[in-house]
């Protein structure tokens, strides 16, 4: 075989996989969110999404949530990544111990969380028999959104920093170690080292663990229906809503685009802010 | 040896046709009704055991049984010989259904309310009604010396029930009316189908009156005094038995686990009645044949056999669905049935009784229009936001859902010439 064409013979079978099974399927919901039954273009579905009234609790659940969970993530992330990168010994055992939670389903994850939370979970037990409260709490009722807010935020950052850590840990192993020791010859101290030498060399990881940890959080879904049931409602749960409760495609395909539009922007966002100049890439 | 091993073949090859042939003649029962294991299994054993032929009694979930019976329309032949599911399952799938009209009754004396239900708007017999329940209420009888003064337990208005719970909730320190507003609740029949009559006389055209914001106002009275663990409920005999709450509304299909259990600590009685009447939603099923069965002359004979006053009864102890039919309950009946019979006697015979039936007409719409109900609940009694902006904004929605589906009014609305209007 041409050893010029082989690349693209051996690239067609996922590309065709990827047509048949994401572009094409994606298209029929694409145009479902702007065009009716008959195949008359509208935006009448568009806005009535955006009308509706859990529409705006939906987006601002779903930014709010990203916005407080992904930096979280990414700081613990990258403390791990570096601790982990210093072991000389067990540094396999710590990596797959802490990444057990990304085995987990996020509905698993999310009923995990909520047997702790629950009015009869372990965290009403552990208080009950230290005495601290005398009937059981409702932590996830209607009447406290914050703290559902907050249950789902520690299910989220329990079950979900382990993707971001283990790009990361890839990531630093690239790092000639050269430059952490030129910088140390010039007398850098560790943070200095680190602001200066490893997280800029770390920029294309950072990108990608960025970029894949936020559109997962745009699509959040299992572990707020577990733990919030309709008490927190996101963009995806309103596409899960509209297609099977209410059977209502058109508006489900709406939520979809809309959640696909939020993860382009973004994505786009990541990678001009982590851009790396040309003339600085090291291979 | 080896003769045996070729008889043993033969017999076993012989008995895999034989079975294969029977299997043919046997009537499929596809229902969307008595889903639950052991009813099923009553309804194979108990109900199906005394028809001539055999029957393949196969509940399903609402998604399962719609795909399959459309599947089997849209290829013009098929398997299912009998479909059993609610009203409002056939409004959608009618044009679908045999007219049913030469079916001897014989002696049965069927409802004619159900009967005149069962045709759809058309003038033919699109099913036979087959059984019916509804929601009633259910107390701990530990519960009856808190009943405010002078009230009739079997004849309480919604003010007499505030009060009941705020005395329990003050007398026991904690809030023992429940209520089955969990996500697999069926809070949006009571706003269906007991608030809504109850106040406004209406269940669609009134739904943003000033009527209804009373009504709404009256549920948040009676919400304080609820027992808050109520947004998880689903089915309230769990909560009767535990006893975390001591007076419920629900199902009775789901409260019949705790008469049934315990039904010496258990009363039921009827809903409350509002200024415009005692509001209730009966739920009837019905039993239809599809054009793509492929046994006529049985699926009618399998039919005819479900409005039999004995297989009513059958049917009765078996999904705690009541008959359809006129019938003398024998005494044997299992408590639950003798515990809500008497109280949906007394709501329905009730003079002030006000029927709201289930929605009808709405196809596909139908979780759109529970929906507005759930969500006014939502909005109003959980997120405390303003009645009146909250109902116009839904009315919306519903005035919407209404036109699209182009459904007229059910009852208690009054019948309406094109699509059921919200003011």
């Amino acid at each position: 075989m041409n050893p010029r064409t082989l690349p693209y013979w051996l690239l067609a079978p996922a590309l065709v996989f990827l047509c048949v099974f994401f572009l094409y399927p994606f298209s029929l919901v694409a145009w479902q969110a702007i065009a009716t039954d008959e195949g008359v273009l509208t935006t009448q579905y568009l806005q009535r999404m955006a009308s509706h009234w859990k529409f705006d609790r939906a987006l601002t659940n779903t930014l709010l949530l990203t916005a407080a969970v992904v930096p979280i993530q990414l700081s613990l992330a990258l403390l791990m990544a570096t601790m982990v990168s210093k072991m000389n010994r067990g540094r396999d055992v710590v990596l797959y111990i802490w990444t057990i939670p990304l085995g987990i389903s996020d509905l698993a994850a999310g009923l995990i969380w909520l047997a702790i939370f629950d009015q009869t979970g372990f965290l009403n037990s552990a208080l009950f028999g230290l005495g601290m409260i005398e009937q059981p709490v409702t932590f996830l009722g209607y009447q406290n959104k914050t703290t559902i807010f907050v249950a789902v935020m520690l299910a989220e950052i329990w079950r979900a920093t382990a993707i971001m850590l283990v790009i990361l840990v890839a990531g630093i192993g690239l790092i000639p170690k050269e430059y952490n020791e030129a910088a140390e010859v010039f007398g850098a101290g560790r943070w200095k080292r680190f602001t200066k030498v490893t997280l800029p060399l770390l920029k294309p990881s950072l990108q990608t663990a960025l970029v894949l940890r936020v559109i997962l959080a745009f699509e959040v879904f299992a572990v707020v229906s577990a733990l919030g049931g309709t008490n927190l409602p996101v963009l995806m749960g309103e596409v899960y809503d509209w297609q099977f409760k209410l059977q209502d495609s058109h508006i489900a395909a709406s939520y979809a685009l809309l959640i696909l539009a939020i993860s382009i922007a973004f994505t786009l966002l990541i990678m001009g802010l982590l851009r790396t100049p040309k003339g600085a890439q090291t291979t | 040896m080896k003769p045996f091993l070729k008889t043993t073949l033969a017999a076993l090859f012989t008995a895999g046709l034989w079975s294969g042939s029977t299997s043919a003649q046997e009537l499929l029962f596809w229902s969307k009704q008595a889903k639950p294991v052991e009813e099923a299994q009553a309804m194979r054993d108990k109900v199906l055991s005394g028809f001539e032929g055999d029957v393949d009694f196969q509940p399903n979930d609402s998604g399962p049984w719609l795909t399959r019976l459309q599947a089997e329309t849209a290829a013009g032949s098929g398997k299912i010989a009998v479909l059993g599911a609610l009203h409002g399952d056939f409004t959608t799938i009618a044009d679908d259904l045999v007219d049913l009209s030469d079916i001897d009754l014989g002696d049965t004396a069927m409802n004619a309310t159900f009967m005149a239900l069962g045709m759809l708007g058309t003038d033919e017999q699109k099913y036979l009604p087959w059984m019916q329940a509804t929601y009633v209420m259910a107390a701990n009888k530990k519960a009856l010396e808190h009943l405010p003064e002078g009230a009739d337990v079997m004849a309480l208005s919604y003010d007499q029930l505030i009060a009941w719970s705020k005395t329990m909730a003050e007398k026991t320190g904690s809030p023992k009316f429940g209520f089955p507003a969990g996500p697999k609740g069926l809070k949006h029949r009571f706003f269906q189908g007991y608030l809504y009559p109850s106040y406004t006389n209406s269940m669609v055209t009134k739904f943003a009156s000033a009527e209804a914001e009373t009504a709404w106002t009256v549920f948040k009275d009676l919400w304080a005094v609820t027992n808050p663990g109520s947004t998880g409920y689903s089915a309230m005999q769990e909560q009767l038995l535990s006893e975390e709450v001591w007076v419920a509304f629900d199902h009775t299909a789901r409260l019949a686990g705790a008469f049934n259990e315990r039904p010496d600590d258990f009363i039921a009685f009827p809903a409350p009645a509002g200024p415009t009447g005692r509001g209730f939603m009966p739920v009837v099923a019905g039993v239809a044949i599809p054009k793509t069965a492929p046994d006529m002359e049985g699926a009618k004979a399998l039919v005819a056999y479900m409005t039999n006053p004995s297989t009513q009864i059958e049917t009765l102890k078996a999904t705690s669905f009541f008959p359809v039919v006129d019938v003398e309950l024998p005494a044997d009946m299992p408590p639950a049935v003798q515990t809500s019979g008497a109280a949906i006697a007394a709501m329905s015979g009730a003079a002030d009784a006000n029927p709201g039936l289930l929605p009808v007409g709405l196809g596909d719409l139908g979780g759109q229009f529970n929906q507005v109900y759930v969500d006014a609940f939502e909005r109003i009694v959980l997120g405390g936001e303003d009645v009146r902006a909250v109902l116009d904004n839904q009315a919306e929605e519903l005035r919407r859902i209404m036109n699209e589906a182009n459904a007229p009014c059910w009852a208690p609305d009054a019948a309406s010439e094109g699509p059921c209007p919200v003011e």
